[in-house]
């Protein structure tokens, strides 16, 4: 079976580690390597890309190593692709006003 | 496994390996050196290619290559004229109290004669050498620098988190650690001054990273900039896709940054992990941090990068099962087993701390097998650091 992988149990998106088609079950295997979830991708996603682990509403962080990468900049279901047509980085090129947000 | 096999050196340090080191202080004198160091069995030349001048970050790194463990003998081999001579580096190497010796090519009458005094000087180092042994040492007396280069998608989901799992080993056992790349660290500067033992270091995180941003800045490049290919591999933001990069330097607290300027080049004064003030160019990057003393390397490579060390083993691994197959004359160890679910994180990271200290006892890597013999300083423009208030 298809394989995602979760890096840390803090996240709420998991890599694919293969080309995985919409409605293909998936497994997501968690930070120990163990099997953690099922998962149905809702369309297609390529290897290396983020499949949605729980649903997220616009503004909400989107968490990878178990720190935020971005945030949604629309709504997204469970199963769903994340990249930048939905997710979008937080961060302002000014790192210290970025610590203090 | 909590001690390696190497080899004391006169001022307290433990090389891994015993190479006799030429340095041809300036490109010049190159030539005949690296002819030298072909004579003799163990020896490797380096130079550097910044010109004629004595600017003290290259002073620094050729110094810092010669004071670095694996060193067990130096031959200074210069033109005559140059800026940067044989005596600067004799000052910033001679209480090592390695064996040293210095050749001028124009005070002995040409390269002939110089050549043949610098391979007489190298073969009676490589006799003495050749009789020390290796004992047992703890890990605490190693030092491992890690760098990533020509990544993909498996490096920072495979490859860097298992060599994380390594370093964080390492120095649980009293190791130490380097990384450097600040350029890949832009976006997480608040995770690693988190990370930092002190106030002072934290704000030395952001500094160090920030100088990287200014100089982006002022080659008009916005420091959130990430390629196609990084989007198209599934990089969705600069802070995910330096989060996959810093990943390979662990979990640990961070006891301070390595600053690599005019006035300072830093190296490790007690263990733990530590930042280097240094670039994301990956042969210059491993040679600086080999100056601040790592003996071994961990290099991570999606693609496949082949590149070895002068002086210091490096062990590649990639987290690309295709990539382990196609260059499997290059690629040391394969964490892509952690994609498919055949093997977990923590058990790819416990196979290459063993190679770490296989390596740091003896066991040669395949770029070192090969003979690959990377070296390369870089430098950085005074002026525009000037102008941008870094120096």
């Amino acid at each position: 079976m298809k394989k995602a992988i979760q890096l840390d149990e803090r996240d709420n998106v998991a890599t694919v580690t293969d080309d995985v088609s919409k409605g293909e079950q998936v497994e997501v295997l968690g930070p120990m390597g163990e099997v953690i979830l099922d998962a149905k991708p809702v369309e297609d996603i390529v290897f290396g890309h983020k499949l949605a682990l729980r649903k997220l509403g616009v503004g909400e962080e989107i968490v990878k190593y178990g720190e935020v990468i971005g945030v949604a900049s629309k709504p997204i279901m469970v199963g769903e692709w994340v990249h930048t047509h939905n997710a979008e980085s937080g961060r302002l090129p000014t790192s210290r006003l970025e610590a203090e947000r | 496994m909590n001690e390696f096999y190497g080899y004391e050196r006169p001022d307290g340090g433990v090389g891994v390996r015993n190479h006799l080191l030429v340095i041809a202080p300036i490109d010049c004198s190159y030539e005949p050196a690296r002819q030298v160091a072909s004579r003799v069995e163990g020896a490797v030349a380096v130079t550097q290619y910044h010109g004629c001048r004595a600017d003290e970050m290259l002073v620094n790194a050729l110094v810092g290559t010669g004071r670095n463990p694996n060193v067990a003998g130096i031959l200074l081999f210069g033109l005559g004229c140059e800026a940067l001579t044989n005596d600067i580096l004799m000052e910033g190497l001679e209480d090592t109290g390695k064996p040293i010796e210095s050749i001028v090519i124009q005070e002995d009458g040409g390269t002939i004669r110089a050549m043949e005094k610098g391979v007489r000087a190298l073969q009676r180092m490589a006799q003495e050498v050749g009789e020390q042994k290796r004992e047992a040492f703890p890990l605490g007396e190693l030092t491992l620098a890690v760098e990533c280069g020509g990544s993909d998608a498996t490096s920072g989901l495979a490859a860097n988190p298992a060599v994380g799992v390594a370093t964080d080993r390492l120095i649980e056992e009293g190791g130490t650690v380097i990384f450097s790349e600040p350029q890949e660290m832009i976006g997480t500067q608040h995770i690693l001054a988190r990370r930092a033992v002190t106030e002072a270091v934290a704000e030395d995180i952001y500094e160090m990273i920030e100088r990287q941003e200014r100089r982006l800045s002022a080659m008009g490049v916005d420091s959130r900039y990430m390629s196609k290919g990084n989007i198209d591999g599934g990089l969705t933001t600069i802070e995910e896709k330096s989060l996959g990069a810093i990943r390979k330097g662990g979990t640990k607290p961070i006891q301070g940054v390595l600053w690599n300027t005019w006035d300072r080049f830093d190296v490790p004064d007690e263990p733990g992990l530590y930042l280097q003030d240094g670039t994301g160019w990956d042969v210059p990057s491993v040679t600086h941090m080999v100056a601040a003393g790592a003996q071994v390397v961990c290099f991570t490579s999606g693609r496949g990068s082949t590149t070895g060390h002068a002086v210091a083993p490096v062990i590649k691994i990639t987290g690309n099962p295709k990539t382990f197959e196609n260059l499997g004359d290059n690629m040391d160890i394969n964490a892509g087993t952690i994609l498919d679910g055949s093997e977990s994180l923590n058990s790819v990271g416990r196979r290459i701390f063993d190679e770490i200290v296989s390596v740091a006892s003896g066991r040669k890597t395949k770029a070192e097998a090969l003979g690959f013999r990377d070296y390369v300083v870089f430098g950085r423009d005074r002026a525009s650091e000037r102008l941008l208030g870094h120096c």
